[in-house]
């Protein structure tokens, strides 16, 4: 099953069991998804259900949070997370912060979804990772689907929850195929958010990641087996709440942490997750802990700039924590913020 | 009240071909979000609008003038044509009158003890007050039902006052105290009521507009989609003359003409956005144009005058809850104190405050139903007490009322107790084995 069908059909399921789920943003209708995740959905419920709006992300963020308000559960899709500045002042202020502003009498059940961080040549303004923006914001729960497992099962607790969502998904991820057992191919299949998933068991090194990162964390770990080095990948899912316990336990079976994200590395996932083993688990670490991080950088149109400019599965793999390589690598966060290569 | 200048040529109380029996049938066979539905040019609104636009080269004249007072636009020709054809003569009955009265009364005592408490240390932050303006939210307000929405912006107490949201629990919030209508979270500009359908108490200049415009959709889709036949519950969405230059304000008439929400788009206009004179601001500084260009009903009305307010807003609520869309009021209004207790306001003529103040909204209000004997001096002032013991009430109850403990802190984040929050340790709560039992208390 590819991401999209799952993201698709958990959609199809949820508007399917909950008439109050309704869908609005732009070409979400007869154009069936700026990316076809909507396809065919508003054939089957409607105009009155499925919401084309005009370009006015503001204007229709707002109208969902109002919506959502008054007990209808909208899901908000944006063209891409980097629209999402428009409204950010209707996802922060009016949607995450209305439930502790009213003393718990304002809920506030809405999901804002649509491709995350960095495609492929759409240079500065159309690749920016947004996760830790929302992620530092009480109220708000981050959630950032890998596979189509994730994605239809952490849909459909977006959708299912009653609080402000945040799906951050991913453009290149949309057309990747994923196996899917029956289980979660069920109607009532669910994730629990706030719950990571250790996509691979492993003893030596603990490596987390999220979205398209995942795919990278795992190929970096079958790179390294081959090295006799066992790596222990664990996919977040959720961004916040972040999953401390299950973190926390696998640095301290491993001893050793890296983290990954296309993000930028400062105030990013990465940092996060370090402050809270170096808290936590401080006496457990057998090494500094790493970060690998998108270059500090506003994203470069040229290709090859591009690629240098997000972490690749050698920058995983080659990182000298893991392979005891000696010499620093361009991820290593030191490179870009001191301006110097080693 | 009755020497209001006249201008307007807006004819509310002569049947619309927008509400007759024709059009509204037709209504029913459009899609509910026809993009494609035609605006009812045909409207005597916007009959209106055209007469108004001929004659703007002299109103342009007139709104030159910073002071804008000889510009004040009213719907007199509505209080006359009711003049003419009401058999009592009167645009309200003795009991109305009284509940108008009262509640503004309320509005202006309530925020004269606010000023008071202010003062005295008992509330802080920004506290933005709404004396002067009472005639709209006491014109509007008071013609709902409960089920109907209101937002408002940051100088919220008297919206949630007129929305029937006690004294008590506003006066609490703004002590910071747990007996608030908010428990203490919210404050002076956050005031939500779910009970009483007041959602918010929004700080950020356009923020409440795409919410109520929101909150207004739901409206029309719980009755369309969610077959509840019997939801015509209408919002009244509450911003400013500043407001109305910020790009939410025309994304949210746009949607709101184009689906047909039913929403009442109410523009305090008071002329000033705090030290910014709408003149100075705002290219063309008649609103209520701005309706007829995304095709909804503009109308301008005498914001001093809560009987001309009464006029249009039941007109303009009447619509929307007949499912026949939106309408864009501007009232044009005056506070009578700085944008907030900390605005030392500098900026402002005496001379426009004195023309204003001589216009205050209650005073006309009580001449005119002593001079219709709708009142007496003595059945007024018997409110006057009345509230007054209300108010004092309200600062006795919130002065005697606790503050929020330590625990309530970390509650509400989510809306779920059980859910996703932080518990008191610090950890969020589905890290703690125990946190099924659940916490907080909402």
């Amino acid at each position: 099953m590819t991401v999209r069908d799952a993201l698709n059909t958990a959609l199809d399921e949820e508007m399917s069991a909950d008439p109050k789920v309704f869908l609005m943003g732009e070409e979400v209708g007869e154009y069936q998804g700026a990316y076809k995740i909507t396809k065919g959905l508003l054939d089957k419920y409607g105009p009155e259900r499925v919401l084309d709006t005009p370009i006015t992300e503001a204007g229709f963020t707002g109208i969902g949070v109002g919506a959502a308000y008054h007990g209808l559960k909208p899901v908000i899709e944006f063209m891409t997370f980097n629209f999402s500045m428009q409204a950010i002042d209707h996802i922060i202020n009016s949607a995450a912060k209305s439930n502790y502003m009213s003393a718990g009498q304002m809920s506030v059940p809405i999901v804002f979804r649509g491709p995350n961080g960095a495609a492929s040549g759409v240079g500065a303004q159309h690749s920016h990772c947004y996760a830790v923006w929302y992620a530092s914001c009480p109220g708000l729960k981050v959630l950032a689907p890998y596979s189509s497992e994730d994605a239809r099962g952490l849909l459909k607790a977006a959708i299912r929850d009653p609080d402000p969502v945040v799906f951050l998904e991913n453009e290149l991820l949309y057309g990747e195929t994923f196996p899917v057992s029956a289980e979660v191919l069920d109607s009532s299949f669910c994730l629990p958010i706030g719950k990571a998933k250790i996509e691979k068991e492993g003893k030596d090194v603990t490596i987390t990641a999220f979205s398209k990162m995942v795919g990278y964390a795992l190929k970096a770990a079958e790179i390294l087996a081959k090295d006799g080095i066992s790596a222990e990948v664990i996919n977040l899912r959720s961004i916040r709440p972040l999953d401390r316990n299950t973190i926390n336990a696998s640095v301290r079976k491993t001893n050793r942490l890296v983290t990954v994200e296309e993000g930028f590395p400062q105030h990013g996932v990465g940092a996060e997750i370090c402050a809270s083993v170096v808290e936590e688990s401080f006496g457990y670490l057998d090494a500094p802990v790493e970060r690998i991080a998108g270059a500090d950088v506003p994203m470069p149109y040229a290709a090859n700039l591009e690629r240098l400019a997000v972490p690749q599965v050698e920058d995983i793999s080659r990182n000298h924590l893991i392979s005891g390589i000696s010499e620093m690598y361009m991820w290593d966060p030191c490179y870009y913020w001191g301006g110097t290569a080693h | 009240m009755a020497s209001a200048s006249s201008f307007s040529a807006t004819k509310f109380t002569q049947p619309l071909p927008l509400n007759g029996t024709t059009s509204r049938s037709h209504d029913k066979h459009q899609s509910f979000f026809d993009p494609l539905r035609t605006t009812p040019s045909s409207s005597s609104f916007l009959g209106s609008t055209r007469k108004l636009r001929l004659s703007s080269a002299s109103k342009l004249k007139l709104l030159a003038n910073p002071n804008r007072r000889s510009a004040v636009v009213a719907v007199s020709d509505v209080v006359k044509e009711k003049k003419a054809k009401s058999t009592t003569n009167l645009l309200i009955t003795k009991e109305e009158g009284l509940v108008v009265y009262e509640d503004m009364i309320l509005g202006r005592a309530f925020e004269d003890m606010c000023a008071q408490m202010y003062y005295r240390g008992k509330m802080f932050g920004f506290v933005h007050l709404y004396n002067g303006q009472e005639a709209v939210s006491t014109g509007f307000i008071k013609l709902l039902k409960r089920e109907d929405s209101v937002v408002s912006t940051y100088r919220d107490h008297v919206h949630a006052l007129s929305k029937g949201v006690p004294a008590r629990a506003v006066m609490s919030e703004l002590f910071g105290k747990t007996t608030g209508c908010c428990r203490g979270q919210g404050g002076s500009m956050h005031m939500f009521s779910k009970e009483h359908n007041l959602i918010g108490g929004f700080a950020f200049i356009g923020e409440g507009i795409p919410v109520a415009t929101g909150a207004a959709f739901s409206s029309k889709y719980r009755r369309e989609v969610l077959k509840e036949a019997d939801c015509d519950h209408v919002t009244l969405a509450f911003f400013g003359d500043g407001t109305c230059n910020n790009g939410q304000f025309f994304e949210c008439l746009n949607m709101a003409a184009l689906w047909k929400l039913p929403i009442v788009f109410v523009v305090e206009n008071n002329l000033w956005a705090i030290g910014m004179s709408h003149m100075r601001a705002t290219s063309d500084p008649e609103i209520w144009k701005k309706g007829p260009a995304f095709g909804m009903p503009g109308v301008h009305v005498d914001g001093m005058d809560v009987l001309k307010v009464r006029e249009v807003a039941k007109e303009a609520i009447g619509r929307a809850r007949r499912g026949e869309g939106p309408t864009l009021v501007e009232c044009e209004t005056y506070r009578f104190r700085g944008h907030s207790l900390a605005d030392p306001d500098e900026l402002r003529d005496p001379a426009e405050k004195a023309h204003y103040a001589a216009r205050d909204p209650i005073t006309a209000l009580k001449k005119y139903m002593i001079e219709n004997s709708l009142a007496s001096e003595a059945e007024l002032k018997a409110i006057e007490k009345k509230i007054d013991e209300v108010v004092e009430d309200a600062v006795e109850f919130a002065d005697e009322s606790p503050h929020p403990s330590r625990s309530q802190l970390l509650e509400n984040v989510f809306a779920d107790p059980k859910g996703f929050g932080i518990g008191p340790d610090g950890r969020y709560r589905c890290e703690d084995p125990k946190f099924t039992e659940g916490t907080a208390h909402v």
